[in-house]
């Protein structure tokens, strides 16, 4: 197996007195969907604030690409090429898909906004993903339905040639068809060489478009399995602590 | 993977370009055209109402009434678009151009009153910014608390019912003297070439990235609309409307100076990144901070726009007056706010541009001057405006919710 783009080794973080990450292990490869699933409370969204630079981690070793890396600034974190789509998206409703996708980094030429350089560039992001269900990239994002705000987030992340996407709950909100989008979305984002990782509730999605899964319980990293290697019931018992890693029922 | 087609909403001919404006009128996205139909009928209404209403002089009338009003919109519309208000507009002008009066007393030179008028507009606004943006006091309160002080501070500068005479032949030109007939042709066709350049330079750029432009005759036809509109305009001004001996004709200064701001206001908020990202912060400042937008620096700089666009409200009602009263500025805000809202400006921040609040200004400076034609009472005036208001913030409201309602 080639280098991890993120390694994370004995990340420890706590608030006061409480330990939310104890010792956590985590890894995910490029190329490849890696779920974080675990328990509400688990630690997971702590887990990815340090990852993404807005609550560093106390202790422990972060790599990226192989190399120890410490991220204290969201800043930090995109210009590694970390990015991360958070669940509730932020994103501009007044302003159409383009203007969305470059937000805080416009493109100026002749002392003005490159509209064409940038339109132009958000389509051929869309289309590397294969986007089929938006009708034009100058819509206004508040004409969208969910499952196309979520492709416009991810298509940003493609924009700015991100190496880790973090998608929290991409499908939370969706319905069938549009979840089914979404993960064929996150699949394609994968193909094209990125390390994604997603937190998901929904074993369902996990299962369908993840090669890895690994299971937070109360702040330990209790499974990092291969998705073809489990089976949904195992892992349902790592996520509520009756099962272990080395198998035995507890 | 390429062969996707998404399209920019720029393709197809003129015919699917109609039929894709309707689709976004029907999606909610009406912009300014509740304003212009209600500048249409409230013309249409007082020109068969009133006999005087359609005259040349009456005609030339509402575009000098308008100056201040419009003015002071504009201004307003660059803090509205943020979600934000600013109360003190109308008391910010009117104290900066009380230490302009101030100052002109005491000897200085008028230019430099007037450069110092500005600062202190700016300074203002600055102030405001500062509240709300780093403080993070409702600019409600802020500019409400202003509103309050400000008049006392004029009432101090000034002294009690204080009207001062200005005597600086320049400032009073602006809204009592036309340009030659020749300057307000000169006038239309720089804007018109203006218009047309940035235009022509937007379809250059896409064409050089292989992008789809709309159909030439689109452009055509705005440009055709442009000519026609403002070569009647300026034709009708510059016949002689006086009805005494002296004649009088020709486009008011003060209507190229309002074009031009309200120009590069607009290519400011429309392109270029602090234009971009004023509308994020207002449609979204969670998203922009997110964004690694300094949504502060937007917020404060928005406010010193404002501010400053104020005072050359004030400027112009100085003008018009040829003096500087200690009252000035407490009525015309709010009017200025319902300008904005009427002409399709949202106050939930983030939609309207510039000229919607200069047609809000229009409706609204027509009914006063229709009514007022027609002897209606003051009262009346204000029950009316009053309605309009109420009636273009629901049409807002309406057209927010269908807006939203596309989401599935
Ligand atoms: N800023 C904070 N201060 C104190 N405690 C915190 C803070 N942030 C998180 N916690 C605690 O840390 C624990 C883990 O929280 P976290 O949000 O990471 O869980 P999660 O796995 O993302 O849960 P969910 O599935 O509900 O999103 C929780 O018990 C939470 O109360
Ligand atoms: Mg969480």
């Amino acid at each position: 197996m080639d280098v991890p783009v993120i390694e994370l080794s004995g990340v420890l973080k706590s608030f006061g007195p409480v330990d939310v990450l104890k010792g956590v292990d985590f890894k995910a490869y490029g190329g490849k969907v890696t779920a974080l699933v675990g328990d509400n409370g688990a630690g997971k969204s702590t887990l990815i604030k340090g990852l993404s630079g807005v609550q560093p981690y106390d202790a422990g070793v972060v790599k990226f690409d192989g190399e120890v890396v410490h991220i204290h600034s969201p800043r930090q974190a995109g210009h590694l090429g970390i990015e991360v789509v958070y669940q509730d998206l932020a994103l501009c409703e007044n302003l159409d898909i383009v203007q969305n996708m470059f937000l805080g980094r416009e493109e100026i030429t002749e002392l003005t906004l490159d509209e064409a350089s940038m339109e132009l560039q958000a389509t051929k992001a869309l289309q590397s993903l294969s986007v089929r269900t938006v009708k034009s990239v100058r819509q206004k994002v508040s004409s969208l339905s969910g499952g196309q705000r979520q492709t416009v987030a991810i298509a940003r992340s493609v924009l700015r040639k991100a190496k880790l996407v973090i998608l929290d709950e991409p499908t939370a909100a969706l319905g069938v068809a549009q979840t089914e989008q979404v993960l064929n979305l996150v699949r394609r984002l994968a193909d094209s060489g990125v390390a994604v990782v997603i937190i998901s509730h929904n074993l369902g999605d996990v299962f369908k478009v993840c090669d890895y899964i690994s299971v937070l319980y109360l702040g330990k990293m209790v499974a990092s399995v291969k998705t073809s290697e489990t089976t949904q019931a195992d892992v349902v018992g790592y996520i509520t602590g009756t099962k272990s890693m080395d198998g035995a029922s507890a | 993977m390429s062969d996707v087609k998404i399209s920019s909403g720029h393709e197809g001919n003129v015919r699917d370009q109609v039929t894709a404006y309707f689709q976004r009128i029907k999606n909610g996205e009406m912009g300014a055209l509740p304003a212009v139909g209600a500048l249409v009928v409230v013309g249409a209404l007082f020109s068969i109402l009133s006999p005087f209403f359609l005259t040349k002089l009456n005609f030339a009338n509402l575009f000098v009434q308008a100056a201040e009003l419009t003015m002071l919109a504009v201004a307003l519309v660059f803090v509205i678009l943020l979600g934000e208000i600013d109360l003190s507009a109308g008391v910010t002008a009117g104290v900066a151009m009380a230490g302009f009066f101030l100052l002109l007393h005491g000897g200085t030179n008028w230019i430099v009153a007037l450069v110092v008028a500005f600062v202190i507009g700016g300074a203002i606004g600055a102030l405001i910014g500062f509240f709300v943006a780093r403080i993070g006091v409702p600019s409600f309160v802020v500019t409400l608390g202003l509103f309050l002080g400000f008049q006392g501070l004029q009432l101090v500068m000034l002294g009690e019912g204080g009207i001062f005479r200005i005597d600086v032949p320049e400032i009073k030109s602006i809204m009592n003297d036309n340009l030659p007939t020749w300057g307000g042709w000169v006038f239309l066709a720089l804007m018109l070439v203006l218009s047309a350049a940035v235009s022509f330079w937007d379809r250059a750029r896409r064409a050089r990235h292989d992008l789809s432009n709309r159909p030439i005759e689109l452009l055509y036809a705005k440009l055709a609309v442009f000519a026609i509109l403002g070569g009647t305009t300026v034709y009708l001004l510059n016949e002689n409307r006086s009805q005494g001996f002296a004649s009088i004709s020709g486009v008011p200064i003060v209507i190229p100076i309002a074009v031009l701001i309200l120009f590069i206001g607009t290519l400011v908020l429309d392109r270029t990144q602090f234009g971009r990202h004023l509308y994020a912060v207002g449609g979204n400042a969670e998203a922009a901070r997110r964004a690694g937008i300094k949504v502060a620096n937007i917020r404060i700089t928005a406010f010193i726009i404002c501010s400053m666009l104020a005072v050359v409200s004030g400027l112009f009602h100085v003008s018009r007056l040829g003096a500087v009263e200690a009252t000035a500025g407490r009525q015309i805000v709010l009017n200025g706010v319902a300008a904005a809202v009427v002409g399709g400006v949202s106050l939930f921040g983030g939609r309207g541009r510039l000229v919607h609040a200069a047609i809000g200004a229009f409706v609204i400076v027509m009914i006063e001057n229709g009514l007022g034609l027609l002897e209606f009472p003051a009262g009346v005036n204000l029950v009316v405006t009053g309605s309009v208001l109420i009636l273009a913030a629901t049409i807002d409201a309406l057209s927010r919710k269908r807006g939203n309602g596309a989401r599935s």
